[in-house]
């Protein structure tokens, strides 16, 4: 037992120590992240002192980028389920090494919403309110309620995956099937779970007709098959570039089909939308028609909307043709279905829900510099982790750091 | 992201994972990362209302004993007497039994002077700036009830104007009230007698309330309120307009620390049309029951199914 603690401890240690070894862009690309996360906690403390008036946010736009972030990675966060069924449930040889860099991937994008909603609150010292049996938990009336014990859930349940997973790589050991595999079929269903309770979130609100639809939640899921899935084929192309590990071309013409066939429902899903809305034209078409031709000359998610709309469909018909075989038009595909996705159902999604107010008032969202730096903070916090996760993988996962060279590199040197 | 071994060179041990030289070399880095967070982290020393530990620990206003209540009542008189330097006092006015409140408003009557507004900002302690009021008149063309036709903002020289007719909205205190049902801490709770309330010392500041409220009723503080300290009123209810700190939601409470003592609200008080009409819907002999059963009476929204305690009717 005693033995068992020390090896784990010196995993630990070993693993964490590697975060400060690397070449100058290494060195480079953290200071960068980390220079950014100092500008968002900056801007984070003055939110603190003088409140949400920093933001852009008003009584009746009462969520904005802050939520819209939150919404678009938790579909991130979800996406690694698009490598586990391929390889635990279809047996897929060339992704089954890559799934723990997507799952690491989950674990930094819902750390990222957790720090989104953290920023979002009014009393973030009230935080502990929401701890189940602790505060006063609003189960299973609030979804939010269901969202904080998902989210967490998605959170412990990857964590525990990737952590066994790859000590068990550190210490040559095969791992217990039974120690990981129950959890990896768990997380199949949570991933599905932790975006529909989201898409409830907003569907559950009878006041606000624009999201007051049944198809919020399967278009969040399509959406979030093809931005995840487009961000783990640029982040295994990163990984391929600067380490040695070997990714093979396959396993990205893999993920590529998934992004796909998940553009081609999420475009589908979205004409489904506009149409009930513009044809039925009634009342209740307000918001789409703010977001996508203005009302009453208020247009501020007009070109916004269109450059989503625009990005998406190239994204499309790149994927749909055979050019997109070529990494760099694959790439160029996944930015522009990344960014498409980003804005439609970030902004394009939260902000007109508010717009008009049930009142019918117009009153138009945009963010402040503040509320800006804060979220670009949380994102190079996110990212900041994932290459520490990267950094800490890799060599595990190549035999490089390993129970076996722990004599070379003494603990306490 | 890490160095580049050779490619192709099979997996060569970690050269020497943790030397001395980049031992010194991270602890370099760390104490230059402490010292940015410490700057980073800067603008913390404006922070005022930095709560005692008393107050981050308060409990939830349904369990609260009665001797704790006594205490966390002296703690607000205290805490309003620092800010204000006016010692107020704070009640913990609890519903009457049979009694469920009704409001009832004759858009016929109603002229649009927003006098209700003001008088609602007076007794309920809110915010002057930002200002935040609870009660908000829509301006309204004649034939239509299409919201967005209202106008929000009119500043004639004198109402009532001619060709339109004047809506006034607030709470609605639904039987099914979807703020209540979204709350994730169970800080917003309709009371015995019909009244949504807010606990303000407990609530997150999520503001998932006001995303639901089909009425825009709901306020968040957006900033430290303020108000000027001859313009508080010191008459404070704890559920009610006990003064409310940045972070968290408010709204109507159909003026608690004065319809639970007996008082019409102040929106009613004040009207000079008579156009509002407030009490008891349990008692068959109020005007509301009266209103209830022989006006044409409707509620707003009624498709979204929240039940309103708050009608609108027609004298004619």
């Amino acid at each position: 037992m005693k033995t068992a603690v020390r090896n784990y401890a010196v995993f630990l240690w070993r693993s964490a120590a590697l975060v400060f070894e690397g070449d100058w862009r290494y060195f480079a690309w953290i200071c960068t992240l980390f220079a950014l996360c100092l500008v968002g906690l900056n801007a984070y403390s003055r939110q603190l002192v003088e409140g949400l008036a920093t933001t852009g946010m008003t009584d009746q736009v009462s969520w904005g980028v802050y939520i819209a972030n939150f919404t678009f990675l938790v579909g991130v966060a979800a996406a690694a389920v698009m490598l586990v069924i391929p390889v635990y449930i279809y047996r897929n040889q060339e992704l089954h090494d890559l799934v723990i860099f997507g799952e690491l991937l989950a674990v930094a994008a819902i750390l990222m919403c957790l720090a989104f909603v953290t920023v979002d609150l009014g009393r973030p010292e009230r935080f502990w309110h929401l701890i189940p049996f602790v505060g006063k938990f609003n189960f299973p009336g609030s979804m939010l309620s269901w969202d904080v014990i998902v989210l967490n859930g998605y959170l412990l349940l990857n964590v525990h995956i990737c952590g066994y997973l790859l000590y068990c790589r550190y210490q040559n050991r095969k791992p217990a099937k039974w120690f990981y595999i129950p959890f990896v079929f768990i997380g199949i269903f949570w991933a599905v779970s932790i975006h529909t309770v989201t898409a409830f979130l907003y569907v559950g609100l009878g006041g606000r007709p624009f999201w007051n639809s049944a198809i919020v939640g399967p278009r969040f899921l399509a959406s979030a098959f093809t931005a995840g899935p487009a961000i783990i084929i640029l982040a295994l192309q990163v990984i391929r570039r600067v380490t040695s590990y070997q990714v093979p071309d396959r396993a990205l013409l893999t993920l590529r089909s998934i992004v796909q066939v998940s553009m081609l429902i999420n475009l589908f899903l979205l004409g489904n939308e506009v149409f009930k809305e513009f044809y039925t034209d009634s009342l209740h078409v307000a918001s789409a028609r703010y977001l996508f031709l203005g009302l009453h000359g208020h247009n501020a998610l007009v070109p916004w909307i269109w450059t989503a709309i625009g990005f998406n469909v190239i994204a499309m018909i790149l994927l749909a043709l055979p050019l997109s075989r070529s990494l760099k038009w694959l790439d160029v595909a996944c930015v522009l279905a990344i960014v498409g996705i980003w804005i439609e159902k970030g902004m394009g999604l939260v902000v007109p829900g508010f717009v008009p107010s049930p009142l019918g008032e117009i009153v138009e969202y945009l963010p402040t510099w503040n509320e800006t730096a804060i979220s670009l903070g949380i994102w190079a916090f996110g990212l900041l982790c994932y290459t520490f996760f990267l950094r800490m993988a890799v060599p595990i996962l190549q035999g490089r750091l390993n129970r076996n060279n722990e004599s070379q590199a003494p603990a306490n040197a | 992201m890490s160095p580049t071994p050779p490619p192709g060179s099979p997996a060569p041990a970690e050269p020497r994972s943790m030397s001395r030289r980049s031992f010194l070399r991270g602890s370099t880095v760390m104490a230059a990362g402490v010292a940015a967070i410490a700057a980073g982290l800067a603008p913390l020393r404006k922070l005022e209302d930095f709560g005692s530990v008393e107050e981050f620990l308060r409990t939830h206003y349904l369990e609260l004993t009665p001797e704790k209540m006594k205490e966390v009542l002296a703690r607000i008189e205290r805490g309003v007497e620092k800010q204000y330097g006016l010692r107020p006092h704070v009640r913990d006015y609890r519903p009457m039994n049979g009694v469920e409140f009704v409001y009832a408003l004759n858009l016929t009557r109603c002229v649009g002077c927003r006098k209700c507004v003001h008088a609602c900002v007076a007794e309920n302690n809110q915010s002057r700036d930002p200002a935040i009021e609870y009660i908000r008149v829509l301006k309204m063309p004649n034939g239509t009830f299409d919201l967005e036709k209202g106008d929000h903002g009119y500043t004639p020289a004198s109402v009532r104007e001619p060709g339109f007719f004047y809506m006034p909205v607030q709470c609605h205190q639904c039987k099914n009230p979807p703020c209540v049902k979204v709350c994730p801490v169970k800080a917003t709770w309709t009371e015995a007698d019909g009244i949504t309330v807010i606990d303000y010392n407990w609530c997150i500041g999520c503001r998932y309330c006001e995303a639901a409220c089909p009425y825009f009723a709901r306020r968040f503080n957006f900033a430290e309120p303020s108000i000027p300290k001859e313009k508080l009123n010191p008459n404070m209810s704890y559920l009610g307009n006990q003064p409310r700190h940045k972070g968290v939601m408010e709204k109507c409470h159909f003026c608690i620390q004065r319809t639970r003592a007996g008082l019409y609200p102040a929106c009613l008080e004040v009207c000079p049309t008579g156009a509002r009409k407030f009490g008891n819907i349990l008692d068959p002999n109020s005007e509301v029951s009266y209103i209830l059963k022989n006006k044409r009476v409707f509620v707003l929204k009624e498709e979204v199914g929240t039940l309103p305690r708050f009608f609108y009717y027609f004298d004619v």
